[in-house]
């Protein structure tokens, strides 16, 4: 029809049939992308950043031109004192996927993430969301926008110290000015899709930093907000229980379909989260592409040097690859508490600690049995010479010793303290997830 | 490092030296400007000042009057009871079973026992009427003081200008306050009040301000993110978390009020301050004594029990 049309109307086609031949073709060429297109469609472009500019000082605006003349960020601030915090950033955002942001720390990334709900005010560019341009809304309407379609994840969790967990969950409902039963209600139910269904009327000091920060991301999804901003969610957890809240954001978010901006400095994070990453630099976005082209196809040295480790055994330490240390058997404990502690965990052998958790030794099952028919003590069946490493020792390093031991090893820290456990599962089944070839390493 | 010369340092500088030049050659009359503005505002002003002293000298009979309604043997477990209520504020919003209350009884015991003791001295009136200026004169330091302090804290221009006047307040020798308050509201407990107040809001303001301004920014942002508008960002928000500080401000205010108010007997406030006043003036060790042990009974109760509140 379309081809029609423009054959029938096209105004050229009364000069020579030539031009008719070429017009015919262009707009053969038009359809036929539109039709191998088609396929894209469901990626809807959620958010969109265009040419976004952000300086901070008294007179920013005044900054824009110098910017545009092509001078450094230094420069601008020996001559101005203005900051350039964000210089020129584009980048699309599709629904329902996960976007990295991913930077050193003072690169701007956390910056760009508040440009999006306008906590940060953009100097210049054009925020939108979904086809509302958010830098264009007046107070009222940004009120509107971030109570129902924005929500947003902090780095120290920030949950209200006076408030107890439903309470700090139903917190976008209260402001949007929903009833009291109602918000409590749907705080608990979005409590229940984090996992802490009981901890309802905790305090939140007494939480741990994990379940604080599941508290974070229910008040976040509490709101029914289609977009979340994670602010560098879980860089203020420790290792095994960040893992273990990444692998539940992308469950959750497998369910609930939100598009998330999620910025992070560990490019582990970042590879393991995204679906795109956008790499920044200096205020300036260096490269955007999925986790595979920015390790296969880096596009500057940065980038480069960025990635260089990773994907080899020797980036995965002994802190991605260790359990938690339980249990552990207290050297003051006689054998039979040794044998009942490894038959309610089912396992062989059990880590001995002092006070303070400082490692002494390890007793394996059938020394506690032979100690305990004949009256030894735990002390006679210690086995002292055991391999320990640091929490950032590299596999590659543990890998050949494990092989070898017969006992599982302890990750130990300066003075002697056990921060965790390796058996030879966890080893494989690290290499495995990052796509390592066992044997050649 | 090099200066870079702006035309604002200049304009300082031309300052300082104008400013020289004035204090070398002429002799200011600071004192007469005084004078004239409070000349003037007594002048122009008067029905406000009798609108303010009607106010304040109702409010502060109406509570004289109340407390003391009852005979001090029937008022003493009155205030007790009240004691016991506040220093058990948490435990009563938990809905413990009032058995629990027996345990933090230290305060109400000690609060019974003193009040007892200023009967037993035959001080009963005077204190209530020295409980009823602090009572009035503080809920008026904090009326006006927290607000401000509140402004304060999310204006930084106003911030700056209550930070000199703060400091310019409470470095004041506290009996200057005394002379304007008397030449606007003549003798008695209404100048006795005003001076109080003025000496007894700036932690009240300090405090506010502060706790609100300490609060972290993450939480700040919060509101923010998710939609607060600036009253749901105050009451949801920077309030609450800004409490424990605010109520210190109070306590503060509070324990200032008190000892303003035996001061403030020298221009004719009533109460126990004015026992201490007569005692000086008779050389009578003995009524000033008694008339300062009250005060200190009725300090370390208030004191206690604005602290217990500022734990909940």
């Amino acid at each position: 029809m379309i081809v029609f049309c423009t054959f029938v109307l096209n105004p050229y086609r009364i000069f020579s049939i030539h031009s008719i031949w070429n017009v015919f073709l262009t707009e053969l060429l038009s359809f036929l992308r539109v039709i191998l297109m088609d396929e894209n469609e469901d990626h809807i472009k959620k958010i969109k950043i265009d040419h976004l500019i952000k300086v901070f000082g008294p007179k920013s605006l005044r900054i824009i031109p110098l910017l545009k003349k092509g001078l450094s960020k230094d420069e601008i601030f020996e001559k101005t004192e203005h900051i350039v915090a964000l210089n020129d950033v584009s980048f699309e955002v599709c629904e329902g996927e996960i976007f990295v942001i991913m930077g050193l720390s003072g690169c701007g990334k956390s910056t760009l993430l508040r440009c999006i709900n306008r906590i940060v005010e953009p100097t210049a560019g054009i925020v939108s969301v979904g086809d509302v341009n958010v830098t264009g809304l007046n107070p009222d309407e940004l009120r509107e926008i971030r109570r129902h379609k924005i929500g947003m994840v902090f780095q120290n969790f920030a949950l209200l110290p006076h408030r107890n967990v439903r309470e700090n969950v139903a917190f976008g409902l209260e402001v949007q000015g929903m009833a009291t039963d109602e918000r409590l209600e749907k705080a608990e139910k979005t409590l229940q899709l984090v996992g802490l269904d009981y901890y309802g009327d905790s305090m939140p000091d007494q939480l741990s930093g994990g379940m604080k920060q599941r508290v974070g991301l229910a008040r976040a999804l509490a709101s029914g907000a289609e977009i979340l901003l994670m602010d560098e969610a879980f860089s203020a957890l420790d290792p095994m229980i960040r893992r273990d809240l990444q692998d539940e954001l992308v469950d959750i978010n497998e369910k609930l379909n939100r598009t998330i901006i999620f910025v992070t400095h560990d490019l582990d994070e970042a590879l393991k989260l995204g679906d795109h990453i956008a790499l920044m630099n200096e205020g300036e976005v260096v490269q955007i592409g999925t986790p595979e082209e920015i390790l296969t196809n880096p596009k500057n040295e940065f980038v480069e040097r960025f990635v260089a480790d990773v994907d080899v055994s020797k980036v995965l330490t002994a802190n991605e690859v260790m359990k938690k240390p339980e249990p552990l058997l207290p050297i003051t404990a006689g054998p039979h508490v040794a044998l009942r502690l490894m038959k309610e965990y089912g396992i062989s052998s059990i880590f001995v600690a002092a006070r303070n958790r400082r490692l002494m030794g390890l007793v394996v099952v059938d020394d506690a049995l032979e100690a305990v028919r004949s009256h030894k003590t735990l002390e006679e069946i210690l086995i002292k010479d055991l391999p320990s490493f640091r929490v950032d020792t590299p596999v590659s390093e543990i890998i050949p010793m494990i092989a070898d031991s017969r006992y599982p090893c302890a990750v130990v820290n300066e003075e002697g303290r056990i921060e965790g456990i390796i058996v030879r599962g966890s080893v494989l089944a690290a290499l495995g997830r990052s796509g390592v070839d066992v044997f050649e390493a | 490092m090099y200066l870079k010369l702006k035309p604002s340092y200049l304009l300082k500088g031309l300052f300082v030296v104008v400013f020289t030049i004035v204090l070398l050659l002429w002799e200011i009359p600071l004192g007469g400007f005084v004078e004239g503005i409070v000349d003037w505002i007594v002048i122009n002003l008067g029905w406000l000042l009798d609108g303010i002293s009607y106010l304040l000298e109702s409010l502060v009979d109406s509570f004289k009057t109340s407390l003391l309604f009852l005979p001090a043997l029937w008022m003493i477990p009155v205030l007790t009871g009240i004691v016991v209520v506040i220093s058990n504020a948490s435990l009563i919003r938990a809905r413990a079973p009032p058995a629990e209350y027996l345990q933090n009884l230290s305060l109400s015991v000690l609060a019974f026992l003193g009040l007892l003791l200023i009967q037993n001295m035959g001080l009963w009136e005077m204190s209530m009427a020295t409980l009823a200026l602090v009572i009035v004169a503080a809920l008026v330091a904090l009326g006006i003081g927290v607000p401000l302090g509140i402004l304060g804290a999310n204006h930084d221009r106003l911030h700056a200008v209550l930070r000199v006047l703060l400091d310019f307040m409470q470095t004041m020798p506290s009996f200057v306050y005394l002379i304007p308050a008397v030449i606007f509201f003549g003798l008695g407990d209404v100048p006795g009040i005003i001076a109080t107040v003025i000496f007894a809001m700036p932690p009240a303001i300090r405090l506010t301000t502060l706790g609100i301004r300490q609060i972290p920014k993450e939480l700040i942002e919060v509101s923010e993110a998710f939609g607060a508008t600036p009253t749901q960002k105050l009451i949801k928000i920077q309030l609450p978390v800004a409490l424990p500080t605010i109520m210190a401000g109070i306590n503060q205010c509070i324990m200032l009020a008190l000892s303003m108010t035996v001061i403030a007997s020298m221009i004719g406030a009533g109460g126990l301050g004015y026992q201490v006043l007569t005692g000086i003036q008779m050389v009578d060790i003995g009524m000033g004594f008694e008339a300062g042990l009250a005060i200190v009974i009725i300090a370390i109760v208030l004191d206690r029990l604005t602290q217990n509140l500022a734990s909940t």
